[in-house]
């Protein structure tokens, strides 16, 4: 049974630890999200903001072309339709209207990819209250376009400098926002990380995914269940809310897909699962990479979202206890997978997501299973980067 | 008693706190630094040990981290310089660092270590004091460290009190919402919950910390509280003194006290 204890632990995953700073703000949500989450008027507000504003459900994608070609039954849940692009918007309006309910009046965030920059600047615009969005140096070279939607969006991108200018440092630039600034702002975590109560709160509002797989499953083949859900994972926003209805069926299989970046052993990874150990990061006791002398090492991904030196505490447990199976993806296998997805369905995904297709050729599955894989953003974003390569791979 | 409760048990006014980061500017500077501190008179020394991610501190404290990990610094290597230098200084040491340090290291081992050194107490901002207290708290009091908690503005009258509790050594009171190194002067808002603070009567010894970084600084927050720890305006003098280190301390120090 995987659950979550009232201090915010999955098995020996989780917790909070956070400086005395931080105490009074995630104290105060704490007590608040889950009455929030279960309140009436919220659920409403919720639900009416995901189907007006994001475009939710989104649709369930029997894709046969990719079907034939791997000779089994795939189903895509096509978050890339959401508005802004990727399943990180989910979040975002969950959050923003807790902020309200908490009566804070300025939002920061630290974003990777862009893709959670862009979801908090939107619901920023939507809801008028400043947005502030760190963002590390690097990552704002290579998603450029992100950058520019959220200038325009109206939010205020501060490039995260120390370190190794990504995802990491942009989340310790956003917690010191956080501590300077604890009465008038929320900090909206884009991921299941960070200290108790982030990720299970973020995991809850992504549940929405899997809560409308299984009944658009159940519609489209009879049953609510699929035999495998594959997803991929950095922090682990997107796998979070595909396995979350299905964490305690166990008959589910449950993929967890890691970037390796060069290969799991090459020193340029962010395969969390195999190259971590036990620690903490950004407040939470979970799997990291980190010297033996408790340094965090700087992580490596072709995917800006993927280069995450630790992973959500749920997945650490997953992962641990063997409920999940993790599968990791070099930036060549995922490069190819998002070529072939392109030209196969005419769908081109995220960098991040086509890591998720290329466990395609690694995982083991009958003819007869229906696979659903989380098509968690769209690759828009990512067109310079796969203009950039597209000579290798498509001769 | 400790040295740590000695040493506030002798003295309850200007109380000096210095806090510098092992391993900067130089990995072995830490002898010379240490010595020269407590030379010039600083009542208590709080060595930070430098972490990749800290996530309490400002720009200041976080490039000096940056340089000492490049400089080669790491726990063990601090240790074994606490070591030699024990026997030379009996001003009391506190290390400051971020708890997946000791994780790392090993809890108990860590704690073993410290004693064994004469290291006399511990600041780790990110061990919540609930963590402290049910898993932690033993092994504190079995190898005799003082377990340093902060309280800030935000910080409820209740667990204050618990921290009151918990803590020894002293309460490390952080003078505003920031992280370290801001230098704005000290504000009425700011006087306002030291005299809060300090009409609580609490059991320990106060130090105010972050935003100390001169002579004015330190003398009002010492108007407050029994003393005042200041760490980003020295780790700059450092930075800035490095060719004399000596000199540079001696300076900084008579600065700070003005005399």
């Amino acid at each position: 049974m995987i659950t979550i204890s009232k201090e915010g632990y999955y098995g020996r995953f989780g917790g909070a630890f956070i400086p005395e700073m931080l105490h009074p703000n995630v104290e105060e949500i704490r007590k608040t999200y889950v009455e929030m989450i279960k309140d009436e008027t919220f659920q409403k507000q919720f639900r009416q903001l995901l189907r007006d504003y994001v475009g939710r459900p989104t649709p369930l994608f029997l894709a046969e072309r990719l079907s034939e070609k791997y000779k089994t039954n795939i189903f895509l849940k096509r978050e890339d339709l959401c508005h802004t692009g990727a399943h990180k918007v989910n979040n975002t309006i969950g959050q923003i209207l807790l902020a309200q309910r908490l009566g804070k009046k300025r939002i920061i965030a630290e974003t990777g990819a862009g893709q959670h920059g862009v979801a908090t600047a939107t619901v920023c615009a939507l809801m008028g209250l400043p947005c502030v969005v760190y963002m590390g140096a690097v990552d704002i070279e290579r998603q450029q376009p992100n950058v520019s939607r959220m200038k325009m969006l109206g939010a205020e991108v501060r490039p995260a400098t120390s370190g190794s200018k990504t995802l990491k440092d942009a989340t310790n630039e956003a917690i010191r926002d956080w501590i300077n600034n604890p009465e008038d702002t929320h900090y909206i975590i884009g991921s299941v990380v960070g200290p108790h109560p982030y990720p299970d709160m973020v995991a809850r509002f992504q549940s929405v995914i899997s809560e409308e797989i299984k009944w658009q499953l159940e519609a489209a083949t009879g049953k609510s269940n699929p035999d495998l859900i594959i997803a991929c994972v950095g922090g682990g926003s997107n796998a979070a809310g595909a396995f979350y209805h299905y964490l305690n069926e166990d008959k589910v299989r449950l993929i967890a897909v890691e970037a390796s970046g060069l290969g799991v052993d090459s020193g340029e990874s962010a395969a969390t699962s195999v190259l971590g150990t036990e620690g903490i990061i950004h407040g939470s006791r979970t799997l990291l990479m980190q010297t033996p002398d408790g340094q965090i090492i700087e992580p490596y991904s072709i995917s800006a979202g993927l280069d995450y030196p630790g992973i959500g505490p749920m997945h650490a447990h997953l992962i641990q206890s063997g409920r999940a199976e993790a599968v990791h993806i070099t930036d060549q296998e995922a490069l190819a997978a998002a070529y072939d997805l392109s030209k196969r369905e005419g769908i081109i995904p995220a960098l991040e997501t086509a890591h998720a297709f290329a466990a395609l050729d690694k995982i083991a599955y009958k003819k007869s299973d229906v696979l659903v894989i989380n098509l968690s953003g769209r690759g828009d974003k990512d067109l310079d980067t796969y203009i950039k390569h597209f000579e290798e791979f498509n001769e | 008693m400790s040295r740590l409760e000695n040493t506030f048990k002798n003295k309850n006014k200007n109380l000096l706190n210095v806090y510098f980061t092992a391993g900067f500017p130089a990995l072995e500077d830490t002898e010379t630094i240490i010595r020269s501190l407590s030379e010039n008179g600083v009542d208590v020394i709080e060595v930070g040990m430098p972490y990749s991610d800290p996530m309490a501190d400002g720009p200041t404290i976080q490039q000096s981290g940056m340089q000492a990990l490049e400089n080669g610094m790491s726990v063990a290597v601090l240790f074994s310089q606490l070591k030699k230098i024990r026997n030379q200084v009996d001003t009391p040491l506190v290390l400051m660092g971020y708890f997946n340090q000791v994780m790392q290291f090993g809890e108990e081992a860590f704690l073993v270590r410290c004693q064994e050194i004469g290291v006399d107490g511990l600041i780790l901002p990110d061990l919540p004091l609930s963590v402290y207290e049910a898993e932690y708290q033993d092994l504190f009091k079995k190898y005799d460290l003082a377990p340093i908690f902060l309280i800030t503005p935000q910080t409820s009258e209740e667990r204050i009190r618990k921290i009151d509790q918990l803590s020894r050594g002293f309460i490390y009171v952080v003078s505003s919402a920031a992280i370290t190194g801001n230098s704005k002067e000290i504000s009425p808002e700011q006087l306002a919950y030291f005299q809060r603070i300090e009409n609580m009567n609490l059991r320990l010894p106060r130090m105010i910390g972050f935003g100390i970084s001169d002579h004015q600084s330190f003398s009002t927050a010492c108007k407050y509280a029994d003393g005042a720890i200041i760490g980003s305006a020295f780790i700059r003098a450092l930075e800035n003194g490095k060719e004399d280190l000596d000199k540079t301390i001696k300076t900084f120090v008579k600065g700070i006290r003005n005399n």
